[in-house]
């Protein structure tokens, strides 16, 4: 059977495509961020995960307001990524895994999550950015992928309660496949953080520590606040916590803290960065 | 058009709902248009005529043609997709926060520095 050996949550910001390609890790603004990761890698070779399962969130790239799904998985032999609009470097394709993303979706809908299935998808800073934090030092993302897209760009959101679910049910997933896997599921997003508006560049460092803490021995503490309340909380892109969320519940039973980071500000987001270890 | 339910006011924000998503559907499908570099050329080439085929209104093309961002926003653009276009300007987010709350660009990061102390 397929093995969950724990989550790893990240903030993504095309910033850091443009620092990665311009070698800025040690540039003084950019050294409190990217020194959180060598931990991160560490505990990855000693994992040794096959398959990374990435929950993010696509920022119009892929979806248009003329479809949107509130869950989307992919389900594609292989997963590209694009300039996005801004002319960033592009990645190289990431494999996927179709044998896994059909069983995630047969599972995820037998449970009641009405998704919708991406036999093409490409795949936006979200997912290709944490990759590359993860992995720097391979020319390809080692790993094969299963993309699940959880909506932030227009409202209605799904809630913090059923992101959750969603998580468990995905979690569950993974852990039912007949495979001899190991799966690393991956949250990318957040944390506090607000581009758009005139409260822009909201951040709020208090409940972003508090959020995090809650992952390891309260898991389901943030599903108590409606999306308004997250959003008021942790800015209109600081609700991308959700993605943490959902690869939190993914985790069966209790984790274990492995590594935390969290340093302000990369560009205009509160950065955070988790690796939570299954206890088993 | 608006819808039912009651929303909750939170300051200096706008969330993206059915409202503005229908108000902003033409500017925000131009802005998606900008994910192809051929797109972008061409609307470099003639700003008005490819504001004209994505059927943006006047409202819309005057922000655009203005670059005003909370201006964009009303017209019911969406931040992600309005990035695009800022992308075309060579403006990254720090620019377009610093441009929202009236500060330089200097004054916004340091806001933000502050913040995390």
């Amino acid at each position: 059977m397929a093995k969950i050996v724990g989550g790893i949550t990240t903030s993504h910001v095309p910033a850091i495509g443009r620092a990665i390609a311009g070698n800025l890790q040690q540039d003084p603004y950019w050294k409190p961020f990217f020194d959180g990761f060598p931990p991160v890698h560490d505990w990855l070779a000693k994992v040794k995960p096959d398959i990374a399962v990435v929950v993010y969130n696509d920022h119009g790239l892929n979806f248009f307001l003329d479809k949107m799904p509130t869950f989307a998985v992919g389900a594609a032999p292989e997963y590209q990524n694009a300039d996005e609009g801004w002319g960033i470097p592009t990645l190289p394709p990431y494999a996927g895994n179709q044998a896994l993303s059909w069983h995630v979706i047969n599972e995820l809908v037998e449970k009641e999550f009405d998704l919708t299935t991406c036999q093409e998808m490409l795949v936006d800073h979200a997912f290709s950015l944490p990759l590359k934090l993860l992995w720097p030092n391979e020319e390809r993302c080692p790993v094969q992928t299963v993309p699940v897209c959880i909506n932030t760009v227009q409202y209605p959101l799904p809630s913090a309660k059923r992101c959750f679910k969603l998580g468990k049910a995905l979690g569950e997933a993974i852990a039912s496949w007949d495979e001899d896997l190991r799966v690393v599921v991956i949250g990318t997003g957040g944390l506090s953080h607000q581009l758009d508006g005139k409260r822009a560049g909201f951040v709020n460092k208090d409940f972003d520590l508090a959020f995090m803490e809650s992952l390891i021995n309260d898991p389901e503490w943030a599903t108590k606040y409606s999306i308004e309340e997250l959003v008021e909380l942790t800015g209109t892109q600081g609700v991308e916590l959700l993605m943490w969320l959902a690869t939190r519940a993914a985790l069966p039973g209790k984790v274990r803290k492995v590594h935390a980071n969290y340093h302000i500000p990369i560009s205009n987001t509160a950065a955070g960065l988790m690796v939570m270890e299954c206890a088993d | 058009m608006s819808s039912v339910r009651q929303k909750r006011e939170i300051p200096g924000t706008a969330v993206f709902d059915g409202d503005l998503a229908q108000k902003g559907y033409a500017l925000n499908k131009m802005c998606f248009s900008f994910n192809s570099a051929d797109n972008r050329a061409e609307f470099q080439r003639d700003e008005h005529a490819y504001c004209r085929k994505y059927g943006l209104n006047e409202e819309q093309e005057s922000v655009i043609r203005n670059r005003d961002v909370l201006g964009l926003l009303a017209a019911g653009g969406n931040v992600y997709y309005l990035a695009k276009f800022a992308g075309i300007l060579g403006l990254d987010v720090q620019d377009l926060g610093a441009a929202q709350t009236g500060m330089t660009k200097d004054e916004f990061k340091a806001m933000l520095v502050a913040a995390g102390k």
